[in-house]
């Protein structure tokens, strides 16, 4: 089992991590670095001054206009509408001087059972109580997803596209083949919390909003840098939000959704903009969701101490109930056959096997017994020049690149203490003769700036390529150069990969390192 | 009714079991919901334990047995019913005239009438489990100079015309809504996991759709109830008690219990019926598995590629779709078979089968767009029909020049949509394929005469006359059901449509019921464009499956059979990608339809177009990622490659 203790030291402040090659991690300085990085196309840099923030919430805009009085029948229709159920009982318990008493007495009481009922539900599922920007902040992949000026980033499946959702809710998608970067906005946009491209389509976004689905169709070849609102399918259910966490199937023709506040999982067939829910007793509802590249599973964590893998053929589900806490991250191998995940308040990386044959109908065939631990990233001190550093802990996100060979763990460090920084653990992984995983290194950043988010880009031809957005708004990428050991496998779309080009000399330090996109 | 030699196998075999299971489930149902329904329309809240021993002695007493026995015949009358009448083609009305010809035609007629009666002894039953006041239908009273005689209990008869109102109303209903159409998911579901989820749903349709029935009857009852009161009271000698106030005033029908009752007893009624049509919906929807290849040579019309190929019946065609389809995407086993050789000859007669039968599904298709699109001006009306079929022969021949066999008039589908309900009662005739496409069926006394005299002469790879509606042709006979006769009517049949010459003044001005019924013709927006793909469920499920063929014969496809079809499937999808993009944009085309989920009528149909290009899309974009920059050796004209290197550098 690999730990930390077997990771070479951090590096000193003010190097940052460039890329990897032959099998170590290269550093630079970060004066030089940064000058190459603004030269690049593709690594971004947002200021969060640059960010025009939403000065007042929609509700509290409401107290610099004059109250309008309006008839009992009036208000109370519009609290049918804004707020269902409990918003009409509340204003008819509110408005006691113009209904009969015994109308408003009644509703008082109903409001107070109401009320009784829903904290003993929330004291069972104590996150129930929280407010939804909290929620979101709470189950995001995204490290302090609340004050992050990057909330969301996604790669394109099979290009060099991605789209990346900023703190005042916009959506940019960055080409670099294309001169033109559309914004995204719309009146429901807001909070986004996960964004992922349709596989096998060019232009569908899904974006996880506060209070519903929305699936933008950006057409490539079009000039407008602002596509209209008509571009954008709308999808909601009554119940259904927030939605924190959204996945295309590999197919790309379903689309799965989830929130912590509903106990169903929704699979929306895009195109009919229907969708058939998915409910299970137990969890107070679904937080996480992971498609597994071959489409076969989907891993679904719930709020609570379990979760469930579904297989996809019949859509039956297996329940894994955790020890501990709740299961904060996952990622599938490749070929869907091994699912990695950890759980909160737990320093470990627990995988599991799923050994059915692909073609074998999955109902019949058996599931994994109990999980193994894989990793173990407890706590460790790196003495360095400039001090002990305590790196590890608990784990905010884990991903596999699509060869998987390299996985990246996210850890969350303590934000009060100076000397436990979030930083990101890099693993080789191997499968074969067994399954292990083998320390590569720490990618760090610029001094003072933590990671946030990272992402594989799903085809890169030379090696892995991690994608990671810091708190300084800064998006950078680094590369790891190897030959994959494997046989070409299917990647996400399923699709073999292109057979590698010649490894690339070692001296790239000196030139760009995104050329390979340029060209 | 479909006679033994008519139906095939599958018919027998498959479809009549899964028909008598969902029957059966129905029937076991029915004891609880009874249960259910007797507790809600007797419980007070006064005496709670009073009432349930109640109903446990009204449930074994003898008037509760035969009443169940009775409710359990209406099942399966219910059941028989929905065998009889579904579809998996919807009909769509394209005008209003034709829906109302749907409404009338003698079949529907029939089956509204059936479910009239079976509401008005559902009625019977429930006034006899709730007993009190609605029991029995006269009652002794006596008359003001004290003579006994048997007087009209008028609280029974409201019962039972609002048993027949109901049943009669959710059968008119099931027509508007295309109840009859049995939709398939493109999730797959246990059948108790899918029925467990779709309860509550069609409990509160029952129960809102029992409201506005309710509400409906009472407006009725309230003008019209004197007329069966006083015909009943005439053919049965009852006499009406005058202490008593008649129930056909305002005051009468106040009363809140009577409305609480008759509300439950056809939520009840609604409910058993919706659960029938649930349960036949999710078993003759269930995925069935089509051997690729039998070693028996008895058992090889069971087999897909031949199942594939036939005709009739369509639910057989589109299980056959369906299993490919997920053949295709999940079982690595069976589509070695696909990609196999016959043992002696070595001949890939099974992929040949199979890519042949999705190709011609997709060719039609495409020829139906182009047709289509010809046939309508900008904006989306019907044009003159001269100009349209001149334009028709034009852009065909273009469109053919990728496809090899495009032009060969091969029908694929039985197509008539509107007319597929009835299309079981005239399976028999040998009927030109393609003449009754959205338009109403020719047989029926409906179909008005330019209609029939347009699609007698006409030759039959032209599927888009039947929307031809343009005011012209209107015009020139415009006498439905109309006095005036006019001699090009009762003439000679007209030569074909296409030297049909450019419309003349009419000498005589159409009379104002003739005028009234044209602008009721006026095509519905967007019903036309449903109707185009009122079947694609077959398309989406050819595009899947020829789709992840093609992806796994990559890695899978030992011999190379799938190599030589791939310019063909390609150019086929590419010329169907043009002439979607085509009609989306036309207007009415691209306009999302309402969503109504307060409605047991399946509304799937009204959105398969959108999928079909997504899925359509998808499909051509699993091909390029697979293969890649191979595709550049693959032998397809110049346009198509241009349009699949849009594909490779994903610009689509």
């Amino acid at each position: 089992m690999c730990s930390l203790a077997l990771f070479p030291p951090p590096l000193p402040s003010g190097q940052t991590t460039l890329c990897e090659s032959n099998n170590e991690l290269l550093s630079g300085a970060s004066t030089e670095d940064r000058l190459k990085q603004e030269s690049s196309p593709l690594s971004l840099h947002f200021p969060r001054e640059s960010l025009k923030l939403h000065s007042r919430t929609e509700s509290s805009s409401k107290a610099a206009f004059l109250d309008h009085s309006e008839t009992l029948w009036m208000r109370s229709a519009a609290a049918w509408r804004d707020g269902g159920f409990t918003g009409l009982l509340n204003e008819i318990t509110n408005s006691h001087t113009e209904v009969p008493k015994w109308l408003s007495m009644s509703s008082g009481c109903i409001l107070a059972l109401l009320r009784w009922v829903s904290s003993f539900h929330g004291s069972l599922f104590p996150h129930l109580t929280l407010s939804s920007e909290d929620m979101i902040a709470e189950f995001s992949q995204v490290l302090n997803w609340s004050d992050c000026v990057v909330r969301a980033f996604a790669w394109h499946p099979h290009t060099d596209k991605f789209a990346v959702a900023l703190l005042d809710d916009s959506i940019k998608i960055y080409n670099p083949k294309s001169a033109t970067t559309p914004t995204l906005k719309h009146r429901l946009q807001r909070s986004v919390a996960a964004v992922q491209w349709k596989p096998l389509c060019a232009s569908a976004l899904a974006v996880a909003c506060q209070n519903c689905l929305l699936v933008w169709h950006v057409d490539p070849c079009s000039l407008s840098t602002r596509p209209s609102s008509g571009c954008a399918q709308v999808l909601s259910h009554p119940g259904h939000s927030p939605v924190t966490s959204i996945a295309w199937s590999p197919s790309g023709s379903l689309l799965l959704s989830a929130s912590p506040m509903d106990s169903t999982m929704m699979v929306w067939d895009v195109a009919a903009e229907s969708c058939v829910p998915l409910q299970r007793v137990g969890g107070g509802g679904v937080s996480f969701l992971s498609w597994s590249p071959d489409g076969s599973h989907v891993l679904a964590s719930t709020p609570s101490a379990l979760f469930r893998v579904w297989e996809t053929r019949m859509w039956t589900c297996e329940r894994w109930p955790c020890v501990k806490g709740r299961c904060q991250s996952g990622c599938w191998s490749p070929d869907g056959s091994r699912l990695l995940f950890t759980v909160q308040g737990e320093m470990v990386i627990y995988a599991l096997t799923f050994t059915d044959a692909p073609g074998v109908p999955t109902s019949t065939s058996q599931g994994p017994q109990a999980a193994a631990v894989v990793a173990d990233l407890s706590e460790t001190t790196f003495s360095t020049p400039d001090g002990d550093i305590v790196v590890g802990g608990e784990i905010q996100s884990l991903v596999w690149d699509p060869r998987g060979e390299r996985l990246a763990v996210l850890l969350k460090g303590d934000p009060q203490a100076a000397d436990r920084p979030a930083i990101i653990a890099v693993f080789k992984t191997r499968a074969n003769p067994i399954f292990e995983l083998l320390p590569c290194g720490f990618v760090q950043g610029e001094a003072g700036a933590e990671p946030r988010l990272m992402q594989f880009h799903p085809n890169f031809q030379h090696g892995a390529l991690l994608t990671v957005c810091w708190s300084n708004g800064r998006i950078t990428h680094v590369p790891f150069y190897f030959v994959s050991a494997g046989v070409p496998h299917f990647g996400l779309s399923g699709s073999p990969l292109l057979p590698h080009p010649q490894q690339r000399p070692a001296d790239f330090v000196n030139q760009s390192l995104f050329t390979e996109f340029l060209s | 009714m479909v006679s033994t030699e008519q139906s095939c196998w599958f018919i027998r075999k498959v479809i009549c079991w899964r028909a008598v299971a969902s029957i059966a489930w129905a029937v076991l149902l029915l004891p609880p919901i009874t249960l259910v329904f007797v507790i809600i329309s007797k419980f007070s809240f006064l005496h709670p334990i009073q009432t349930i021993s109640e109903c446990l002695y009204l449930l074994t007493s003898a008037s509760g047995i035969f009443s169940f026995i009775l409710l359990c015949g209406v099942i399966l009358i219910v059941g028989f019913l929905h065998l009889e009448y579904y579809t998996v083609i919807p009909t769509i009305a394209c005008s209003k005239i034709a829906l109302l010809g749907q409404l009338l035609h003698p079949r529907h007629f029939i089956n509204s009438l059936v479910h009239c009666f079976m509401g008005v002894i559902v009625a019977w039953c429930c006034a006899v489990t709730m007993g009190l006041r609605y029991e029995t239908l006269g009652y002794p009273c006596t008359e003001s100079d004290g003579h006994p005689q048997m007087c009209l209990n008028e609280y029974h008869l409201i019962l039972l015309l609002a048993g027949a109102f109901v049943g009669f109303s959710h059968s008119l209903l099931g027509v508007i809504y295309n109840m009859n159409y049995v939709s398939f998911h493109t999730v797959q579901q246990y059948k108790y996991l899918r029925f467990k989820r779709c309860l509550p749903l069609v409990v509160k349709c029952s129960a809102t759709q029992a409201l506005y029935s309710v509400r409906n009857y009472i407006v009725m009852y309230l003008f019209l109830g004197y007329i069966p009161r006083a015909w009943i009271c005439k053919t049965l000698n009852l006499h009406l008690d005058s202490s008593v106030h008649p129930l056909d005033s305002i005051a009468g029908l106040l009363d809140l219990s009577l409305l609480y009752h008759l509300w439950s007893s056809a939520t009840f009624l609604l409910l058993t019926w919706n659960i029938t049509l649930l349960l036949f919906r999710i078993f003759v929807t269930e995925v069935y598995s089509f051997p690729v290849q039998s070693s028996f040579t008895e058992d090889s019309h069971q087999c897909l590629p031949k199942v594939l190929t036939e005709k009739q019946p369509m639910i057989l065609k589109f299980l056959a779709l369906q299993d490919l389809a997920l053949l295709s995407q999940h079982s690595p086993s069976r589509r070695c078979e696909v990609f196999s050789l016959s043992q002696p000859g070595g001949h890939p007669h099974n992929w040949n089968a199979i890519s042949k039968e999705c190709l011609s599904l997709l060719t039609d298709l495409t020829q139906r767009l182009v047709a289509y699109h010809d046939t309508v001006a900008t904006n989306g009306r019907a044009k003159s029909l001269s100009s349209g079929s001149e334009r028709k022969t034009s852009s065909e021949t273009s469109v053919t020049s990728g496809t090899e066999d495009l032009m060969s008039p091969r029908p694929v589908f039985l197509m008539k949509t509107p007319a597929s309900v009835f299309a079981r009662s005239v399976a028999g005739t040998p009927q030109s394929p393609l003449t009754s496409l959205f338009t109403p069926d020719l047989d029926s006394p409906f179909a008005s005469p330019a209609l029939r005299r347009l699609t007698a002469p006409v030759d039959q790879c032209s599927p888009w006359y039947g929307t031809v509606q343009s005011p012209h042709i209107m015009r020139r006979a415009p006498k439905l059901w109309s006095t005036s006769t006019d001699s090009q009517v009762n003439g000679s049949p007209t030569p074909s449509p296409a030297s049909v010459p450019s419309p003349k003044p009419e000498p005589s001005k159409p009379s104002f019921l003739a005028q009234f019924l044209q602008n009721r013709k006026e095509q519905l927006p967007e019903a036309s464009s449903q109707a185009l793909f009122a079947d694609s469920q077959a398309h989406i499920w050819a595009l899947e499956g020829l789709s992840y063929l093609v992806q796994a014969s990559f890695s899978e496809d030992q011999f190379g059979v799938v190599q030589t079809t791939l310019p063909s499937i390609l150019s086929c999808m590419l010329v169907l990608q043009e002439a979607v993009d085509r009609h989306f944009k036309l207007p009415h085309a691209s306009s999302k339809p309402v969503r109504s989920t307060s409605s047991m009528g399946d509304s799937t149909y009204k959105t398969l177009r959108f999928a079909l290009r997504a899925t359509l899309k998808t499909a051509i974009y699993r091909i390029t990622t697979t293969f890649g920059d191979h595709l550049n050796a693959v032998q397809i004209s110049a346009e198509h490659r241009k349009r699949l290197q849009q594909f490779l550098e994903y610009k689509e």
